[in-house]
């Protein structure tokens, strides 16, 4: 078995002890590594029902078959738990040099369970683990932490992975950050890592990455280099964010103002060619990658001078037009500011949206807000607000902290009309209403709305002439192919960016000539089809994995946005919804309520879980039963 | 008379292209370990910040101090290239080239245990051609050049800067690139 540790770490910061589990190829062979073997260890070491900031929900490292070699894929690493912020499946995979440091550590996985008694960091050197004290890092910026601790170890090619001020704290989307930039993304998985007193991990891996048939991946990997070239995103001084932003804002698919969509924003004004020129310095890759994806902007004037961050097109969407900003510099300094705080920019931008909103509603008052002008528009009450959500510091900072659904629920009143998310994760930028094919994708994620997964970039709407102010008809068909084969990229960590350059061929071959083992395209399919089975049982288990809860916010599905070159008024209508699921479902193999039958999960491989389906769909039935009554 | 170590070509690294990908690394070990560990890289990237990335190997000095310090004469020159060749037999490790290397381009092998360092990939099978970290690099950050050929790029450039002033005002990436293209088609014509 090349290519893999062969090994799993688990750590447990209650008893300050370590000991190593031996990883065997039945497992590789049916989860692949990333989020599928992260998904599987989850299953296996948590226990349902439990609340996702107790000591026992495991923290799941994963690396990926192709982690530690060279290539677009070669650095990844993944992290799944339960999600504070949805109680789902809690994912996310990053390209980063940790991933690679954790192979040569000699590890596919990291599983840490309990809870240290002070603010600790995992110092991980190949064999040697240690927990150790990091009451001094308390506070600091994940930046901040990685040179502290290089500084500490006397290393300055040690990899650091951990969290900011407001995973401390225990806000519901705060994120796991690597090389200052590289975030975990959704989901609130830094927040899970802060309940467990755990600022970061540090790591140093000596040990050879082994592979099967180098030269073959070699050339493999020339080929993928070359597709790279072809792609619109490498295009070097014209960032990706431009491209997408224009794209996006020709679909009428940018959401301005918490979805209220007042035309009132010009798009081109936030970022275009001449601020591009000005400010963004260089777009560079992440690790042995050349794809150029990251933006780095370097505010060299104006009111926020001196910051330099990367940014991302999503964050743009959410701290900026959704917020109601227009000014690409006080766009970028918020940017800056929530990778600080080690939180979520799409999450911050939504709920800080949410919060102008109920501001201009009149349902959050001056007193409430501290006497922050919380006017759309207003960047520095945006920043202010990120200040109170990242230090959780007043009334108003520590319930946003929670998250939209959380904040509407302590509020009460009319207050959950305002507040966008699905299952909890609040929605990205995006107006779904002019992408309905991919509202219908991010209604059944099994993570809440991400949109990385299940088409959730908007393949559908964007690039195949879909009727995009409808669900189509074979929406949920394809969806169900998408993402079968998102979750083979997530569990071989394969960046979404670059998932049009392989096909379940390429796929089947990288992973032969990296590990020597033969999985053929259609077993390649089945992993992927087993992968979203396992996380929906998670969820039935949770008690959120049925139709109930594959939804879409209120606004999405009553309030009309314009479509100003059509002239028309639009909104996803829930019949249509409905109609998509019931796609969806039977596309998957599922009950009408969404859970897999068991006919399904024994094709799959999963027949010794099928209990789970059988109680659910037994519990449902006497549940109407009872209504019927 | 030309200087016969006209010849001697160097792996020079361009800051304001490199973006610290590591790519070299991992292809360094790749192509002279056949595994794949940065560790055992004869190239090193340092990164002081997203805006601030290079790679370090050997210069290929004309006057090694490596060479120089070592107590047991292990190390030696090569006349026309200029590689610094350790001999296996006679290097005990000691690490006295490591510190005397003013660009840590010298290393000591982990499992060898002997001093190691960047051969321009001449123990392979591609000894004919340009390094392949020099192949891989997709910024084009790394060159392969003589030290003349070094200087005149620069003085290129920097003529080029002072005399082309409203340029320098854009993005320096696509402008070197555009450059690049430019002439790169003149000498297709």
């Amino acid at each position: 078995m090349r290519a893999y540790a062969g090994r799993i770490l688990h750590v447990n910061l209650s008893s300050e002890q370590s000991r190593i589990e031996i990883l065997d190829e039945k497992t590789t062979r049916l989860y692949l590594g990333g989020i599928g073997l992260g998904i599987n260890l989850l299953m296996e070491h948590s226990k349902p029902n439990k609340d996702a900031f107790d000591s026992d929900n495991p923290l799941i490292y994963c690396t990926g078959p192709l982690s530690g070699t060279l290539g677009l894929a070669g650095s990844g690493y993944a992290i799944v738990s339960k999600s504070p912020a949805t109680g789902c499946i809690g994912e996310g995979q990053i390209q980063s040099f940790f991933g690679s440091e954790l192979k040569r550590a000699g590890y596919d996985a990291i599983i840490i369970k309990g809870k240290a008694t002070n603010l600790s960091y995992l110092w991980i050197d190949d064999d040697k683990i240690q927990i150790r004290n990091a009451q001094h890092l308390k506070n600091n910026s994940v930046e901040a932490v990685e040179q502290s601790l290089r500084s500490e170890l006397g290393d300055f090619s040690i990899q650091v992975s951990g969290i900011g001020e407001a995973g401390e704290k225990l806000c519901r989307f705060a994120t796991i950050i690597s090389e200052k930039y590289h975030t975990v993304g959704r989901a609130g998985l830094g927040a899970v890592m802060g309940s467990k007193n755990l600022k970061a991990i540090a790591i140093r891996g000596t040990q050879d990455v082994n592979i099967a048939n180098i030269d073959a991946l070699t050339q493999f990997i020339k080929t993928v280099y070359e597709r790279a070239k072809n792609l619109k995103t490498t295009n070097k001084g014209q960032p990706l964010e431009l491209n997408n932003l224009l794209e996006l804002n020709a679909l009428s698919a940018i959401a301005t103002k918490n979805w209220n969509n007042t035309p009132s924003l010009t798009v081109s004004k936030i970022f275009n060619n001449y601020l591009s020129n000005r400010y963004v310095k260089r777009t560079v890759g992440c690790a042995t990658c050349c794809m150029n994806c990251n933006s780095i902007a370097e505010l060299s004037d104006g009111i926020s001078k001196g910051v330099i961050t990367t940014f991302d097109f999503n964050d743009i969407l959410s701290l900026g037009p959704l917020c109601g900003i227009d000014r690409f510099d006080a766009i970028v300094k918020a940017v800056n500011l929530v990778n600080n705080y080690g939180m979520d920019c799409i999450s911050v931008g939504a709920t800080i949206a949410f919060a102008m909103d109920l501001y201009e509603q009149g349902i959050l008052t001056n007193e409430q807000t501290g006497n922050v002008d919380l006017r759309f528009g207003n960047a520095d009450a945006q920043i202010a607000l990120i200040d109170k959500i990242g230090k959780r510091n007043d009334w108003l900072g520590n319930i946003l902290a929670e998250g939209v659904m959380r904040a509407a629920e302590t509020m009460g009143g009319d207050a959950s009309k305002y507040a966008c998310h699905v299952k909890g994760l609040e929605l990205p930028g995006y107006d779904l209403r002019t992408l309905q094919n991919t509202a219908l994708g991010f209604s059944v994620t099994f993570s809440g709305d991400r949109h990385l997964r299940n088409n959730n970039v908007g393949l559908l709407d964007l690039k195949d002439k879909a009727n995009r102010y409808k669900i189509e008809n074979d929406t949920g068909r394809k969806l169900v192919e998408f993402n079968h084969f998102y979750n083979v990229l997530d569990s071989l960590i394969i960046c979404k960016l670059t998932s049009k350059m392989y096909t379940w061929k390429d796929l089947s071959d990288y992973y032969l000539f990296a590990t020597g083992l033969q999985i053929s395209e259609e077993e390649l399919r089945q992993i992927g089809e087993r992968i979203e089975n396992l996380a929906r049982l998670f969820n039935i288990l949770e008690g959120k994995g049925t139709r109930d809860y594959d939804d879409l916010p209120y606004k999405i599905k009553t309030c009309l946005t314009t479509v100003e070159d059509h002239k028309i008024s639009v909104f996803v209508s829930d019949n249509d919804l409905q109609l998509g699921l019931d796609d969806y479902y039977a596309a998957s193999g599922w009950t009408a309520d969404g859970i897999p039958t068991v006919d399904r999960l024994k094709h799959v491989g999963l027949g010794s879980l099928s209990y789970i389906s059988q109680s659910a769909i037994t519990a449902l039935r006497t549940q109407q039963e009872k209504e019927e009554n | 008379m030309v200087d016969r170590h006209q010849d001697r070509k160097i792996i020079v690294s361009d800051p304001e292209k490199c973006s610290g990908c590591r790519l070299c690394e991992y292809v360094c070990s790749m192509v002279n370990e056949k595994i794949f560990n940065p560790h055992k890289s004869r190239i090193r990237v340092i990164s002081l910040g997203p805006l601030a990335n290079m790679a370090v190997s050997c210069r290929k000095c004309e006057d090694p101090l490596c060479v120089a310090s070592c107590p047991k004469n292990a190390l030696s020159q090569e006349e026309n290239t200029g590689i610094i060749r350790v001999n296996e037999h006679a290097c005990t490790g000691c690490g006295w080239c490591i510190g005397a290397c003013s660009f840590g381009a010298i290393n000591l092998h982990p499992d060898k245990k002997i001093a190691y360092t960047c051969n321009s990939c001449t123990n392979t099978d591609n000894c004919d051609n340009e390094p392949q970290c020099v192949q891989w690099c997709t910024e084009n950050a790394l060159q392969y050049v003589t030290a003349e050929t070094l200087a005149q790029k620069t003085r290129q450039k920097i003529v080029n800067q002072l005399l082309d002033i409203p340029k320098t005002n854009n993005n320096n990436n696509s402008n070197n690139d555009k450059e690049e293209k430019e002439t790169e088609k003149e000498k297709t014509k």
